[in-house]
């Protein structure tokens, strides 16, 4: 997998490397502003609330 | 060695050369050693997945948390400083129209927390108005207002500001600051409930039906901190209502006399 995009990666390894890790911070934004926050909400320790059925809050 | 060798002798040359089945393979790892590869690479990412889901969680969300709540203090002094609808509180007795939900009901801070504990409080007890300061419980009561002013925080991540709500010890007090007042509450005693007993935030805690009269507050959050099959909840009552126009704020946040 990772040797996969290892090679197809233009370039010198300099290069390589420099992109692998744009590629890499890239991948790091979209799970904390996107992906990690949807999950978040599914944990427990989000539920401060009271409510009559033992939904979210 | 070539396998352009003349069938009859391929046998004759693999068996004169140990290794030579493995050198004439193009593929230097089996299919067997690829997958487990794979299976690897596959088991190192989900781990380092969630770690940064960890991170996310412990770290990231208090800072961001952290950052809204500070704009929720900005943005509500900048609409008292401009006279604008943030007023919330009402003075004794009155009555107020329920401001919409997001819109900023006042500011708390309570000394025991924290020297500099402030958080903002505002209408709507979502994910989204929790995130960013307390929240208010749309149906209660307004700071000040006959009832019970109720509020919710986070205790683990997303900013934790009732972390240490465990620590508050009775006579504590809470202050709310509106656009016109300082209210000062006393909280009185903790109760550990289950998730369901909304019974605690009525206007009479406990009491569904009982018309209220006095000014109670209850403050709301998930017990054990790390855990949420039950809610830690503080009762208390106002104690006192000081117009910002004619005196000072209540000395212990005197740091906080902002906007006059």
């Amino acid at each position: 997998m990772y040797a996969w995009i290892w090679h197809r990666l233009p370039g010198p390894w300099p290069v390589r490397t420099l992109l692998g890790l744009v590629l890499l911070l890239l991948v790091v934004v979209v799970l904390f502003t996107l992906v990690f926050p949807a999950v978040s909400g599914w944990l427990p320790i989000d539920r401060v609330t009271l409510t009559p059925t033992t939904g979210a809050g | 060695m070539s396998r352009g060798a003349r069938i009859g002798s391929v046998t004759e040359v693999l068996r004169a050369s140990g290794s030579g089945t493995r050198s004439i393979s193009h593929d230097p790892v089996g299919p067997v050693r690829r997958a487990i590869g794979l299976l690897g690479e596959v088991l190192i990412t989900s781990g380092v997945l969630i770690l940064l889901f960890v991170v996310y969680q412990l770290f990231w969300t208090n800072v961001t948390a952290d950052q809204a709540a500070a704009a929720q203090t900005s943005r509500i002094e900048a609409q008292w400083a401009a006279g604008g609808p943030a007023a919330s509180g009402v003075a004794a007795g009155g009555s107020a129209a329920v401001p919409p939900i997001g819109s900023g009901v006042g500011l708390m801070f309570i000394p025991r927390l924290g020297d500099r504990w402030v958080e903002p409080v505002l209408q709507g007890v979502s994910l989204t108005d929790l995130a960013q300061g307390v929240g208010h419980y749309p149906q209660t009561a307004l700071p000040g207002q006959v009832g019970n002013f109720a509020i919710a925080g986070h205790r683990a991540t997303h900013g934790q500001p009732f972390a240490y709500l465990d620590q508050l010890v009775p006579g504590d007090k809470v202050y709310v600051e509106t656009r016109a007042s300082w209210y000062t509450y006393v909280v009185d005693r903790m109760q550990i409930v289950l998730p369901t007993d909304v019974g605690v935030i009525l206007p009479v805690p406990g009491q569904p039906g009982v018309a209220p009269s006095g000014r109670l507050i209850t403050l709301t959050t998930c017990n054990p901190r790390w855990g949420s099959w039950q809610r830690l909840i503080w009762f208390g009552h106002l104690v006192s209502v000081t117009s910002k126009a004619d005196s000072p704020p209540p000395a212990a946040v005197a740091w906080a006399g902002n906007t006059s």
